[in-house]
C-alpha cells in the first residue's frame, strides 16, 4: 500500500492535465458562460424609464410653459399644431397633448399607463405654475434593491448549469472515450485500485468545480457588480455538492455506454430538459402548476435555487437542507448504480 | 499433435499451465479446449487468423476475461485466488489502447508506474523502447510505430517476469516492425517469457521458441517453427499455374511430392527435394502441352504449416 497515495497523485494529475490541456474545455467551461452572461446581461439591462412626451399646442401660453414642462424631470415637451399633437398622440409619439388656455385641456388616454402617469405630472406642473402652495414637504429616498436585476438572477442560474454540463460532459465524456480507446481496460488489467480511479475523478472534478465557482464570483463581481449576499464558504460548499451530485449522474449515463454518439445523446437527454426547466435563464414558476412538483425535484432546479438563495438572499447553507437533500439522493443513487454495471471493456 | 518437449536441457518452472480451456460466448465457441504450456524464458507465439481464438486465449490469460471451463496457471497462481498479485507480476499491451492525446510519453509511463509495488524506473522502461527522444511528445503526436512502443514500454514498466503483446506489430511499417522486434529479442535476452499474437508468420518465425497455431478455437499444431515446418514434410514449395488447368492427378508423378493443394488454375506442391522436383513438374507440362505459368518456389514457412493444416491460407484471412 506505500505506493497508493503516489497511485492517487499520478491519476488526479493525470485528470487536471487531461482537461486543462484541452482548450476547448477551458473555452466552454470559462469563457463560454462568461460570454453568456455578457450578452445576456447587455440584452436585459436595467434602462431608466423613457421620458414622457407632451405636445403643447400653439399658441400665445405655449412659449411659458415649455420651459416649464422641460424643468419636470422626466418629461420633455414640444410645441406642434393641434393636428399634429393628435397625429403624434395617436402614433404613441406623444403621451399626452396640452390644449392651453385659462381653461387648459388635456387630451390623453387614461387607460394608458404612460398617459395616466404624464396627466399627473403635467396636472401637477400646471398647478405649481399657477402658484400652489404645498402644505406637505415630502421627502423622498432613491432605494434600488440589490440582487433585483435580470443579471442577479442569472450569474447563479449560469454557474448551475455550467456545474451541471463540466461534470456531465467532462466526467461522462472522459470515461466513454477511455473505455472505447480501451484504456478502461488496460487499466484494469493494472493493479490499480479501482476506488483510486474513482476517487481521483471526484477530486479532479471538485478541483475544477472549485475553479468555475470562484472564478463565476470573481466575474460577476467586477463585471457585474452583482454581490454574494451570503456566505461563500456555503456557496462553494453547495456548488461542490451539486457539482458531485452530477458526477454521479454522469457516471451512471455513461456506464454502459460504447460509444460516444450514444453517450452524447444519452447526455443531452439528461441536460435538455433541466436547462429548460430548471430556471436557468428564467424563473420556473413561469411553468404552470401541475409541473412544478416535477420541476422541483430536478437536480439542477434545486442546484440554481440555493445557489440563488445564497447569492441573493444570503440564505444559510442549513436552510438549504432539502435541496442538498435532493442533490444527494440524485447523485448517490445512479452513482450507486453505476459503480455496480459499470463496463470497464 | 502432442506438444513437444522443452528443448531446454534443465526442465525449468512453468511460465503457463492451461488445461482444457473452453470459453463460450451466447452461441459462438471462441476456444473449444485448449492445452498448452510455456516454459519460464521462452517466447511463445500464438498464431491464426482473425477469430481464431487467440485474443480470447491471451484476454483470459491477462485475468481480463474468465474462462467457461478449463485451468489456469501462470508462474504457478491462479486468478480465482491470487489476482491482485498476478496483476503485480505481468505486464500486458493489448491489441490496441489509446493513450490520451494530450499525455506525453514520459506522464503516461509514470502514471501506470505508479501502480506497481516495484518495476523499471520510467526512465528505464523508455530507454528500453528507445522512445527518449519523444519523452515530452504528446501521445497525438507520436507515429503509429511510436505508439506501440510507448504501449510496451508501459507494459515493462513493473519489469514483469510475464509478458503478453497482442498484435503488437499490426498496421505497423517494416521498418517500426524491425524496431519492436529488437526490443522483444532485447526482452527474451533478459529470460522474460513472453506470449505473443501474431499474424505474421515471419515474426513468430524470428521471434518464437516456440509457436502455437490456432484455428476455430482450436489447436491445430505446436511446436518450434523448425519442427512444424519439417512435420508437413516437405521443405520446399512450388506454386504454379498452368493454361488450360490440369487436375491435381496429373502432377501426383512429381519426384519427392509430399502434399499437394488446387491453387487458382494450378497448384501448389510440397516437395522434399526442389532440385529433382522440378524437372519432373517441367517434363509433365511439356508432355501435356499445356503453357506453364507464374513458377514460383520457396523454401516451406509457417505459411506453408498453417496452409497444411487447415486448408486456408493465413495472409488471406488476415488482411
Amino acid at each position: 500500500m506505500k505506493n497508493s497515495p503516489h497511485a492517487l497523485a499520478q491519476l488526479l494529475l493525470f485528470r487536471m492535465r487531461g482537461f486543462l490541456r484541452e482548450p476547448a474545455a477551458l473555452f466552454w467551461v470559462f469563457i463560454f458562460p462568461m460570454l453568456t452572461a455578457l450578452a445576456l446581461g447587455l440584452a436585459f439591462r436595467d434602462r431608466p424609464l423613457p421620458e414622457l412626451k407632451v405636445a403643447v399646442v400653439d399658441g400665445p401660453e405655449a412659449a411659458r410653459l415649455v420651459p416649464a414642462l422641460e424643468a419636470v424631470e422626466g418629461l420633455s415637451a414640444t410645441r406642434m399644431s393641434e393636428a399634429e399633437g393628435r397625429d403624434a398622440l395617436r402614433r404613441g409619439k406623444a403621451a399626452l397633448v396640452l390644449l392651453p388656455g385659462p381653461q387648459p385641456k388635456l387630451i390623453v388616454d387614461p387607460m394608458q399607463e404612460e398617459g395616466r402617469t404624464a396627466r399627473l405630472m403635467v396636472v401637477d406642473a400646471l398647478e405649481r405654475l399657477e402658484g400652489r402652495q404645498d402644505r406637505l414637504s415630502v421627502q423622498t429616498r432613491k432605494v434600488t434593491a440589490p440582487g433585483s436585476r435580470y443579471i442577479d438572477f442569472l450569474i447563479p442560474g449560469l454557474l448551475g448549469f455550467g456545474l451541471m454540463s463540466s461534470s456531465l460532459w467532462g466526467l461522462g465524456w472522459a470515461l466513454v472515450q477511455m473505455r472505447t480507446g480501451k484504456l478502461l481496460k488496460r487499466l484494469v488489467a493494472t493493479p490499480m485500485k479501482r476506488s483510486q480511479f474513482l476517487l481521483s475523478f471526484m477530486l479532479g472534478r471538485s478541483v475544477l468545480a472549485l475553479a468555475e465557482i470562484l472564478f463565476f464570483v470573481v466575474f460577476a463581481r467586477l463585471l457585474f457588480d452583482v454581490r454574494l449576499a451570503g456566505s461563500l464558504l456555503s456557496f462553494v460548499a453547495l456548488g461542490l455538492w451539486g457539482s458531485l451530485s452530477f458526477g454521479g449522474l454522469a457516471a451512471f449515463v455513461t456506464s454502459r455506454a460504447a460509444n460516444s454518439e450514444t453517450a452524447s445523446g444519452l447526455m443531452n437527454l439528461v441536460s435538455m430538459p433541466m436547462m429548460v426547466l430548471s430556471g436557468v435563464f428564467f424563473s420556473a414558476s413561469n411553468f404552470p402548476d401541475w409541473l412544478q412538483p416535477f420541476i422541483k425535484a430536478l437536480p439542477l432546479t434545486a442546484l440554481n435555487d440555493g445557489l440563488r438563495g445564497i447569492m441573493l438572499d444570503g440564505m444559510p447553507l442549513l436552510a438549504l437542507w432539502p435541496q442538498g437533500l435532493i442533490l444527494g439522493v440524485w447523485g448517490l443513487i445512479p452513482f450507486l448504480i453505476a459503480v455496480r454495471y459499470f463496463k470497464w471493456m | 499433435m502432442e506438444p513437444s518437449p522443452a528443448p531446454a536441457p534443465s526442465p525449468p518452472a512453468l511460465a503457463i499451465e492451461v488445461r482444457g480451456l473452453v470459453k463460450r460466448f451466447e452461441d459462438v465457441v471462441a476456444i473449444a479446449g485448449t492445452d498448452f504450456e510455456v516454459p519460464m524464458g521462452q517466447c511463445v507465439g500464438l498464431l491464426g487468423p482473425n477469430g481464431a481464438g487467440k485474443t480470447t486465449t491471451v484476454e483470459i490469460l491477462e485475468g481480463l476475461q474468465q474462462p467457461t471451463s478449463g485451468e489456469v496457471r501462470l508462474l504457478g497462481m491462479r486468478w480465482d485466488k491470487d489476482a491482485a498479485e498476478l496483476r503485480e507480476r505481468i505486464g500486458i499491451a493489448l491489441q490496441e489502447t489509446r493513450f490520451p492525446d494530450r499525455i506525453s510519453v514520459e506522464e503516461t509511463v509514470r502514471l501506470f508506474r505508479s501502480f506497481y509495488r516495484r518495476g523499471l524506473s520510467v526512465e528505464e522502461a523508455i530507454a528500453l523502447v528507445r522512445l527518449e527522444e519523444k519523452r515530452d511528445a504528446y501521445v497525438m503526436k507520436l507515429s503509429g510505430g511510436q505508439r506501440q512502443r510507448l504501449a510496451l514500454a508501459v507494459a515493462l514498466a513493473a519489469d514483469p517476469e510475464l509478458l503478453f503483446l497482442d498484435e503488437p506489430t499490426t498496421g505497423l511499417d517494416p521498418q517500426s516492425r524491425r524496431a519492436l522486434w529488437d526490443v522483444i529479442e532485447g526482452l527474451k535476452g533478459k529470460g522474460r517469457t513472453v506470449v505473443l499474437t501474431t499474424h505474421y508468420m515471419e515474426e513468430a518465425q524470428v521471434l518464437c521458441d516456440q509457436v502455437i497455431i490456432m484455428d476455430h478455437g482450436r489447436i491445430v499444431a505446436q511446436g518450434t517453427p523448425a519442427e512444424l515446418i519439417a512435420s508437413i514434410g516437405g521443405e520446399q514449395v512450388i506454386e504454379f499455374a498452368t493454361t488450360p488447368a490440369l487436375p491435381a492427378e496429373a502432377f501426383a508423378e512429381v519426384p519427392t511430392l509430399v502434399a499437394s493443394r488446387p491453387r487458382g488454375n494450378g497448384h501448389t506442391l510440397s516437395v522434399k527435394e526442389l532440385h529433382r522436383a522440378l524437372p519432373g513438374l517441367l517434363a509433365i507440362t511439356a508432355a501435356r502441352g499445356v503453357s506453364l505459368n507464374h513458377l514460383s518456389t520457396h523454401q516451406a514457412t509457417l505459411d506453408d504449416v498453417f496452409l497444411a493444416f487447415t486448408g486456408r491460407s493465413l495472409r488471406e484471412d488476415a488482411s
